[in-house]
């Protein structure tokens, strides 16, 4: 039993940690929260959805463009709305607000355009029949989950310590002006993390359309709220914090449902959230960010 | 009272009344970005108010006044207790805080069947006419204009623009913005009494996240250069789905959409007046 | 002799692994001029920003007016008497001028927030008596007639004026001036300076972090030399000026001799 809470844990918290990993990337490049990544969520796994659907694309290929148009869809949205504020040097609060308009806006959209109808991926897409062993039962769908954000993480982790492009966007992080004056070409930078970050959550989108067998407008906001709790303790802007504290997250919550009570499982993220707020700002890995009240 | 007004309350007494409420809120948020805070918990605090109305009116038959003061008080120690530990961070922390505050809200109400679960809470008495509305929100009015007039106003201004130069200057940030964030949250436990009292029924999913940001976009709209911007944003948002039918379903999209093209365009919202802050 | 009116012991500020003010001491008299100097970057604004209360100091201790005030919050210094004004211009742009008085005054306010939004009769005479005080500061730097003007519409030096006048209307008895000649004309530079005396007249003690030599050979009693984070150098202008280390740090050994021809003036 315990074995079965532990992998599922580590499935739950896997796909936290993916999100959590985008939307930290976000915050610590382009200093904003950005509230539209409930939507990105949601227009990943229904990119996928389509193509897999209505084009018969293998799911390889139908995550892959459900990624990509997602990644699209961001660095559009960041150069409508994000990219004038920057430039008018408005301040950071600004920036929040304008993607919280925005995700009312593009989320009440979707809802139109697609009803609060849950949608299915086809249950042919992969095998139903879980591994059996003995301990624990492990099904295709938690492997991928697994297996893709292990990739995932370890290839970001690469591009961030290793390229030269990850040199770039860790200074465009650290001083965004010395970055410019170093010859960095901010604005395609911008775009390019938006990208990547937008990518990161459509894959998290997908794998949870997957797992939890539900696509709808809405499916982004349980995992936002959770994002929220995971980059807060992990340390606003550190990769490395957003992975850890995401996987601890999952863990927290499949424990609260099987031992405490599942009804309040989700609340749990935000009292941790709050505990940290009050114990240790910064978050795990963090820089504290805070001043002189 | 005469015929045509009786007629016309009662076909529209919801409505009418929910744009006093709904200016209420808009002041709540004004106490707030007023200062550059921006907190989203409004709406979260507004279903604290009315839920904690609810029950003291339903299951315990609190006078009604009374009733009003617990809807205030509630939802201020809530605040004291999550935006404490954000006073000394930068103002996304207080963003994330209230947002997550109101999904937790929201989980807990639908979790506890002593106020109805997920069904909600229904046979509210209607205690809560034009007068007691109106009134309540014209004395929070003139009582904000005064202030805004004022020393208090001078400082909320200067928090807002320089908060090291406000400190520079002898204000106390902290204490201005722990206060601001409890007047908010009194007046939007308030303004959610207010309204359980005269829609007789309220749920939990009133108060979630798009209820949060459509209470900004009141603030966003009107701007926060003046009390009188986030009523005048209340009153144009809500009535506007009324009155050109066809916005009806898609109120929220505007909203969204107003937010996004104030906050690039018009960035001190559609009163972008100076005020005068002389007393 | 008195104790001196500020005093700061020791005082060290690190920045992720950087020193930015290295056990800094020295003392400033009441009544006095006290220039704070030194190259670029040698710490003269954080120690500012230290002593004013805007940054924690990691080590050391400031006392002033007799009163330890290392672990007071800023607002509360102001309350005891120091006022300050930035390097970087930080008046309030969506005020107006007079506002941006009133608002300095605002630690000398001293009636309870209900008065103010009740309008109370005592809010209202407070509020009539800080006009005025708030006028008459404005007078002092010619820029009464811009009292409604928005503060972000003056030109520089006007808005440099309006940013001391600010500081001065919350009747400090120190007040820490961050580069107020910056950008100034000699005339302009020569009226602040005639200012700075008036005031200094007037009771208030003066702390000044400035780059133009002239102006501060000319005004200050007493000078503090910084380089690097540390102290190098103390003393009168003319004691301060032949120290060989100051020089070297200002200029590099080789402009020695230009250094000394040219504050021959």
């Amino acid at each position: 039993m315990l074995a079965q809470q532990l992998f599922n844990a580590l499935v739950l918290g896997s796909v936290y940690a993916l999100f959590s990993m985008g939307f930290t990337l976000t915050f610590g490049v382009l200093r904003v929260i950005n509230l539209l990544y409930a939507f990105y969520v949601a227009a990943g796994a229904f990119l996928s959805l389509v193509a897999v659907r209505d084009f018969g694309v293998p799911l390889w290929a139908a995550g892959l463009f459900g990624a990509v148009g997602t990644g699209a869809i961001a660095v559009v949205c960041d150069t409508a709305v994000l990219a004038p504020l920057r430039r008018a040097r408005a301040p950071e609060l600004s920036s929040l607000i304008v993607t919280l308009g925005a995700a009312l806006l593009l989320n009440s959209l979707m809802f139109l355009a697609f009803g609060a109808e849950v949608r299915r991926f086809p249950a042919t897409l992969l095998s139903q029949a879980p591994i059996d062993l003995g301990l624990l039962q492990i099904g295709q769908i938690q492997l991928l989950i697994i297996a893709v954000v292990a990739l995932l993480a370890a290839l970001l982790f690469l591009f961030i310590e290793r390229t030269r492009l990850g040199v770039a966007v860790r200074a465009l992080a650290e001083n965004p002006e010395a970055a410019a004056l170093m010859g960095i070409n901010v604005g395609v930078m911008f775009s390019g993390v938006s990208f990547l970050a937008a990518v990161l959550i459509a894959v998290a989108g997908i794998l949870i359309g997957l797992n939890f067998d539900a696509v709808h407008p809405y499916m982004g906001e349980p995992l936002m709220l959770r994002g929220f709790a995971v980059v807060v303790i992990g340390g606003l802007g550190n990769i490395r914090g957003a992975l850890v504290a995401g996987l601890a997250l999952g863990f927290v919550e499949v424990m609260t449902a099987g031992y405490l009570s599942s009804n309040f499982k989700d609340a749990a993220g935000f009292a941790a959230m709050v505990i940290t707020l009050w114990l240790r700002p910064a978050g795990l890995f963090g820089k504290a960010v805070t001043r002189r009240a | 009272m005469p015929q045509w007004l009786d007629d016309f309350l009662w076909a529209y007494g919801s409505f009418v009344y929910g744009l006093g409420v709904n200016a209420i809120l808009g002041l709540s948020m004004y106490a707030v970005l007023a200062l550059g805070q921006l907190s989203l918990g409004q709406a979260a605090f507004m279903g604290i108010g009315a839920y904690a109305s609810a029950v003291l009116t339903v299951k315990f038959g609190v006078p009604f006044p009374l009733v009003l003061a617990a809807a205030m008080v509630a939802p201020a120690i809530a605040a004291m207790i999550i935006s404490v530990p954000t006073l000394r961070l930068t103002g996304v922390y207080l963003a994330i805080a209230t947002i997550g505050f109101g999904e937790v809200m929201r989980i807990l109400y639908i979790n506890t069947d002593y106020i109805g679960g997920a069904l909600g809470l229904s046979g509210i008495p209607e205690k809560a006419g034009g007068p007691v509305i109106f009134g309540l929100l014209a004395l929070i009015l003139a009582g904000f204009l005064s202030a805004t007039r004022s020393k208090i106003g001078r400082a909320f201004e200067a928090i807002r623009e320089d908060e090291d130069a406000a400190r520079a200057i002898g204000v106390n940030v902290a204490a201005y913005k722990l206060s601001a964030l409890v007047v908010s949250a009194a007046l939007a436990g308030l303004a959610g009494a207010l309204n359980a009292h005269f829609s007789s029924f309220i749920g939990p999913n009133e108060y979630g996240f798009d209820a949060a940001v459509t209470i900004l976009s009141y603030a966003i709209l009107g701007g926060v250069t003046t009390p009188l911007g986030p009523v005048l944003g209340a009153v144009v948002l809500s009535a506007l789905p009324e009155v050109l039918r066809p916005l009806h379903d898609f109120r929220l999209v505007f909203n969204g959409l107003v937010i996004v093209l104030v906050v690039i365009f018009l960035p001190r919202g559609i009163l972008g007046v100076h005020t005068r802050r002389v007393g | 002799m008195s104790a001196p009116l500020l005093e700061v012991a020791a005082v060290t500020c690190r920045f992720s692994g950087l020193v930015a003010v290295d056990a800094v001491s020295f003392a400033v008299e009441t009544g006095r001029i006290h220039g704070l100097i030194g190259p670029n970057g040698a710490g003269k604004t954080t120690l500012f920003n230290v002593i004013s209360g805007l940054l924690d100091a990691g080590d050391g201790s400031i006392r002033f007016r007799e009163r330890d005030i290392t672990l007071l919050p800023a607002h509360a210094r102001v309350a005891l008497g120091l006022g300050r004004s930035f390097q970087n211009l930080r008046v309030f742009a969506d005020m107006s001028v007079l506002e941006n008085v009133l608002a300095g005054r605002h630690n000398r306010l001293k009636v309870p927030w209900p008065a103010s939004v009740l309008r109370l009769p005592s809010a209202r005479s407070e509020e009539k008596a800080a006009v005025a005080r708030a006028r008459e500061l404005l007078a002092t730097v010619n820029l009464v007639d811009k009292a409604n003007a928005l503060a972000s519409s003056l030109a520089y030096g006007d808005q440099r004026r309006l940013e001391i006048v600010r500081a001065l209307a919350s009747d400090p008895m120190l007040l820490l001036l961050d580069e107020p000649a910056a950008g100034m004309n000699p005339t302009e530079t020569a009226m602040l300076a005639e200012l700075l005396r008036s005031v200094r007249g007037g009771g208030v003690t003066i702390l000044l972090v400035e780059h133009d030599m002239n102006f501060v050979m000319g005004l200050c009693d007493r000078l503090t030399v910084l380089s690097f984070g540390r102290k190098i150098a103390e003393g009168t202008p003319k004691e301060v000026r032949a120290d060989a280390g100051v020089i070297e740090a200002y200029l590099g050994a080789g402009d020695v001799a230009r250094f000394l021809e040219g504050t021959q003036r």
